[in-house]
């Protein structure tokens, strides 16, 4: 018996991210960035355990980073999963990962996940919506976060000099059924043109800002294949393929099936930002039809986008910044323990047992703290998630913070809203307010940081 | 006490005129007892394949309207003749033409009696009717004595009765093998009761005599029986033990899905608490008196019963399927006490149980295609009959195409369990039509007749040809026809009227409107899907002039209407046409203004079932539906309404149109009177099944 219900799934765990640095570093890759002092893409591997979709592919930039990720797989998931780990060149699009693997590829459909996702929806939902469309591409679109953390983002200046824009701005129809537009919103500059012929066809069309691509798609796997093929421009999945696919429903079907359901799309044809790979999709053939699947009654030859929409209660975030990596830390160690799997104290937080703990030191609710660490005397941890081996001294407080593994800190430091990597020696009385530290930094006694990304770059 | 209530079960129909009952359906059926039972014993004798005699009955009955002898559907009673002497063989082709005028002269002997004293039959057609029964009668009197000159003549009516008798029952049992409906037909006859049986038996005699036969009586009929059979046997029992043994085989696989059940209700269906009771009575009558072998075969046939159509109002019987199924479902509340035995659940808490089971490893899990399917019925994604029935057919042939047999288990009895379990998933997900049960009745035939010796690659291929094969020729191509005849119907000038969205229907009008006909059509719509408008706007881009028009002003908007085009579910085999809600409104209305009614329905939709009423099988849509209108967000009345003891919100989705409220039933093999539809059912049926 092929793969369950005839879907294949592509993790794409990405190899060194820039938005990260200096989070990630050639010895931590993307992948096994800790998250809740568990590499972030067990978590995706465990959703799609939880589904029981056991036969997956991972594809991982950079051959070191493929060789860690799948040491680190073939470790932790041995005879649980099966998992083939493929490496592709480290600077390339989602797409031209995807195309990587395309010749793996054999059933109906394919469900490309993102390796940086910390969710629990049920990935058979978007499986059935999927099927049940006979849709093209599906979509899962869950909430952004609210406004206001959208304001903070922008207000600290991090990594958006521009104004306040949302993170993704998403067309749907009535029905929230059907995907007619998709831009991220940091690649619309003032508008969003959306063609006529759309609006006439559709007669209604929803523009969404709250909603986020939470880059988990399933695909038609014959038509992926297709595109892909012949469309060598297409680079990455959420700036190319997507958007081209979602516009191609204009061109071939759009018959309408029902009041509301009918689909078609046209989009804004300037964008500069990613007008490079736009030229190449100009010429690109048609598809034939008779890929599609279901010939038979006319009705069944739309080619579809869909969507699915997370429900409110579930959780759905990526780690793809500074902020989110801070945000789902906190999520994780508070309301989402349940996704990490360990057993939650009557103080309402996560301490190994073989952590040993100073006399009058706290620690807060909703903090981690990972096996085998000390914390000395008189310590404070709040919000906090502290990882494997840390020998943390007197008189420390760690606020909002992350620390990883065998962390160094030494007595009366301050650490306030940071992430502090692996190896990273804090010297006394060190203060540290949003600062992000890279692995194995040094950071001298009595210094004072303020919003700074520290790394070690003599090493790199 | 039983005798009396099988009686009523087949003259039923007096009784529930009041309401929704087809008292036109027995209009063009032919009065005249006799004949046909001395007609029955024909076939026996000459033992000729029927297919070659009946189209020559059938099609010049095609053309006219409603003075066509076409035999009277009344299924149960014709059956229950045979069902007593079940191990009686007799070669195949004799039964159907006996079986047909046997029923045609019961139904009619009867029904015309009650119209006349209920005056609910136009008298001049009565006339016109009995004239020309009587004719054709004799006509084929005539052809009986002919090729049958000894016996129809010698025998008296009781004789011939019998022996009329023995030969259908083997012929069931071979009409089951060949043709998976045949069961549907006869099983619940069986189940009716021996009362039931008597009753044909004398039927032909004065009406009195009727349900009054003894037990001793009917004993001595039996004996009779048996003693024709056994003259007869020596052809037929090798037949029949192949019969037999296919019968049973094909039985079984054929009862778990309760689809079939549910279709196979006829009119016990009505009385579905008594049937039990009748049944269980039946045997010790029957079996006592039988020898062992008889024995054997009676238990055959009791396997033949289905058991009675899933009542959902039994709680102990829901909870056991709850157990079994594969989507969590939960009991709306609020149900409409009269339609508590339809499948009624909470809308909204299957589709996310359904999926989040989507990728589970489990025994009971259904095959990605038909998986998709279910969950299409579920969303209402997929709808209209022939859509759905396509659907399934095409999972169908995905998972066989998929299938690899088991070791240690032969393709034949897996398969069919297989496809069971992947029926009944699709119930789970939407009660299945009667469309699609048939045509799952036909896939089992197909697997069923596959010959042990076939390697299951073959098999496999055959059954997907076979698939292939039934829907192109029995939809597409039935669609083609249809089109193709009820085009002549449509002349310039023309004001047609149509209800919800039927595709045939939708097929003939752009079609018509190709051929440049002019004429207007008014589209009827009703909520709370308001199909009609996608129908409209259809029509409107192949510019098309239309009206459209909502079910309350059906009776205005009908005046200047020249014909009425109906799509339909399924026609019943008293013409009772089983159709989107709102249809017998609008056949009603046309009716009472004179404006003929045509129905537009493939005859793969075509059943054995007899329907009185909306009531006793039916589908209940999501009550919310009617609760909230589209676009009017400002109508909250009903809000809440679940939680009001007092309110019951009834979302029918189906309902009956009475055969007298159709002029013709448009289909493939031509347009026949809704009387016809047994003919068609008889006749055209079984050729493709057997093949």
């Amino acid at each position: 018996m092929g793969p369950i219900m005839k879907f294949q799934v592509v993790v794409l765990a990405g190899g060194m991210s820039k938005k990260l640095f200096p989070l990630v570093s050639k010895d931590v890759p993307k992948a096994l960035l800790p998250v809740g002092n568990r590499p972030v893409l067990s978590y995706v591997l465990e959703l799609l355990e939880a589904n029981n979709l056991k036969d997956l592919i991972v594809v991982v930039a950079g051959e070191d980073a493929a060789v860690r990720v799948g040491g680190w797989i073939t470790e932790a998931y041995d005879g649980r999963l099966h998992v083939e780990v493929a490496a592709v060149s480290e600077d390339i699009g989602t797409a031209d990962a995807l195309r990587a693997v395309l010749h793996r590829l054999v059933v109906d459909d394919v469900l490309v996940v993102s390796g940086d996702i910390v969710s629990d929806v049920p990935l058979g939902a978007i499986a059935a919506a999927h099927r049940r469309k006979r849709a093209v591409l599906t979509a899962m679109l869950c909430s952004s976060p609210s406004a206001s953390t959208a304001e903070a983002i922008s207000s600290t200046g991090k990594d958006k000099a521009k104004k306040p824009s949302p993170i993704d701005i998403v067309g749907l129809d009535t029905s929230h059924q059907h995907l007619l537009f998709l831009a991220s919103g940091t690649q619309v500059d003032k508008d969003v043109k959306i063609r006529r012929s759309l609006i006439r066809v559709v007669d209604q069309m929803e523009i969404h800002m709250d909603l986020m691509d939470a880059h988990l798609y399933a695909f038609n796997r014959a038509i992926l294949q297709e595109v892909l093929e012949l469309c060598q421009g297409i680079k990455s999945i959420k700036q190319d393929l997507v958007p081209y696919l979602v516009r191609s429903q204009s061109k071939f079907g759009a018959i309408a099936s029902g009041d509301t359901q009918t689909e078609a799309v046209g989009k804004t044809p300037n964008k500069d930002d990613s007008g490079q790979p736009q030229t190449p999709m100009q010429d690109i053939v048609p598809l034939p039809q008779h890929i599609l699947p279901g010939v038979l009654h006319p009705a069944s030859l739309e080619l579809t986008c869909c969507v699915y929409i997370a429900s409110e209660g579930k959780y759905c975030s990526r780690v793809n910044s500074i902020q989110t990596y801070g945000d789902i830390n906190r999520d994780v160690a508070g309301e989402l323990v349940f996704l990490t799997g360990y057993t939650v104290s009557n103080q309402n937080n996560v301490i190994h047992p073989t952590a040993e703990i100073g006399s009058k030191t706290t620690v807060g609710p909703q903090c981690m703290v990972g096996d085998g660490s000390k914390l000395g005397d008189k310590c404070s941890v709040k919000k906090s998630i502290v990882g494997r081996h840390c020998r943390i001294g007197s008189n420390v407080k760690i606020i909002n913070s992350v620390v990883m593994n065998h962390v160094t800190v030494e007595d009366g430091c301050l650490i306030q809203g940071s992430v502090i990597c692996s190896n990273v020696h804090l010297q006394e009385r060190a203060n540290l307010k949003d600062c992000q530290v890279g692995a194995g930094y040094i950071i001298t006694a009595n210094s004072e940081h303020k919003a700074e990304a520290l790394s070690k770059r003599e090493k790199s | 006490m039983e005798t009396r209530r099988g009686a009523r079960m087949v003259i039923d129909p007096k009784v529930r005129q009041v309401g929704f009952v087809t008292p036109g359906s027995e209009l063009g059926r032919p009065a005249a007892p006799e004949p046909p039972g001395a007609a029955a014993p024909v076939p026996v004798v000459a033992n000729s394949p029927s297919p070659v005699i009946i189209p020559l009955l059938l099609i010049p009955d095609t053309s006219s309207l409603r003075t066509t002898p076409l035999p009277v559907p009344s299924p149960p009673s014709r059956r229950v003749v045979a069902a007593p002497p079940a191990d009686d063989s007799m070669p195949l082709g004799s039964y159907n033409p006996s079986d047909a005028i046997l029923g045609s002269s019961q139904g009619s002997s009867e029904r015309t009696g009650n119209n006349d004293k209920h005056g609910s039959a136009p008298t001049d057609s009565l006339a016109d009717m009995s004239l020309s029964n009587a004719s054709t009668l004799a006509i084929r009197l005539e052809g009986l004595n002919v090729t049958n000159d000894g016996i129809s003549n010698v025998l008296s009516t009781s004789t011939v009765r019998s022996a009329v008798a023995a030969a259908p029952t083997s012929v069931e049992h071979a009409f089951q093998t060949s043709s998976g409906q045949g069961i549907i037909g006869s099983v619940p006859a069986v189940s009716v009761d021996m009362a039931a049986a008597a009753n044909p038996q004398a039927d032909p005699r004065p009406m009195p005599l009727k349900d009054r036969t003894s037990k001793a009586e009917r004993r001595a009929i039996q004996e009779a029986q048996r003693a024709a059979k056994a003259a007869a046997k020596g052809v037929g029992t090798d037949i029949a033990a192949i019969a037999d043994g296919n019968v049973a085989n094909e039985v079984k696989s054929s009862k778990p899905s309760s689809q079939k059940k549910g279709l196979s209700e006829k009119k016990p269906a009505v009385f579905s608490d008594k049937k039990p009771v009748v049944s269980s009575d039946k045997k010790p009558v029957v079996s006592s008196d039988k020898k062992s072998a008889e024995k054997a075969s009676e238990k055959d046939k009791r396997k033949d019963i289905p058991a009675p159509r899933m009542q959902f109002d039994d709680e102990q019987r829901v909870a056991k399927a709850k157990r079994r199924s594969l989507i969590e479902q939960t009991e709306a509340k609020n149900r409409v006490e009269l339609f508590r035995h339809l499948p009624q659940f909470l809308h909204g808490t299957q589709l996310p149980s359904l999926e989040s089971k989507f990728f589970h490893e489990d025994p009971l899990h259904p095959h990605p295609s038909v998986f998709q399917v279910g969950l299409q019925y579920l969303t209402r994604e997929i709808v209209g009959g022939n859509a759905r029935c396509i659907a399934m057919l095409m999972a169908f042939r995905d998972m066989i195409n998929d299938y690899s047999t088991p070791m240690e288990k032969t393709l034949v009895r897996d398969l069919t369990a297989k496809i069971n379990s992947h029926v009944s998933f699709l119930i789970t997900c939407r009660p299945i039509s009667i469309s699609m049960g048939n045509a799952i009745k036909f896939l089992k035939t197909r697997i069923a007749s596959l010959p042990v010796t076939v390697s299951e690659f073959e098999a496999k291929h055959s059954l997907i040809l076979e698939i292939d094969r039934f829907i192109q020729e029995k939809i597409v191509f039935a669609d083609n026809e249809i089109v193709k005849h009820a085009v002549t119907k449509i002349r310039d000038g023309d004001v047609l009227l149509t209800h919800g969205s039927s595709c045939v229907v939708e097929m003939i009008l752009v079609r018509a409107f190709e051929l440049g006909k002019k004429f207007q059509v008014v589209v009827i719509d009703s909520r709370p899907r308001l199909e009609g408008k996608g129908l409209l706007r259809r029509l409107l881009g192949k510019g098309l002039h239309c009206t459209y028009t909502h079910i309350n002003a059906a009776s205005y908007a009908m005046q200047g209407v020249t014909r009425v085009f109906l799509g339909a579910a399924s026609v019943l085999s008293n013409g009772t046409v089983y159709s989107r809600v709102g249809t017998a409104c609008v056949a009603m209305v046309a009716h009472a203004l004179g404006v003929p009614v045509m129905i537009c329905c493939e005859t793969y939709k075509f059943h054995e079932r007899v329907q009185l009423d909306s009531i006793c099988s039916n589908e209940l849509g999501d009550p919310d539906a009617l609760v909230e209108v589209h676009g009017r967000k400002d109508v909250y009345s009903l809000r809440g309404w679940a939680d009001s003891k007092h309110l019951h919100v009834l979302n029918l989705m189906y309902d009956a149109t009475p055969a007298d409220y159709v002029s013709m039933i448009i289909t493939e093999l031509g347009m026949v009177p809704p009387t016809s539809v047994p003919v068609i059912l008889r006749e055209y049926r079984k050729v493709p099944y057997v093949m």
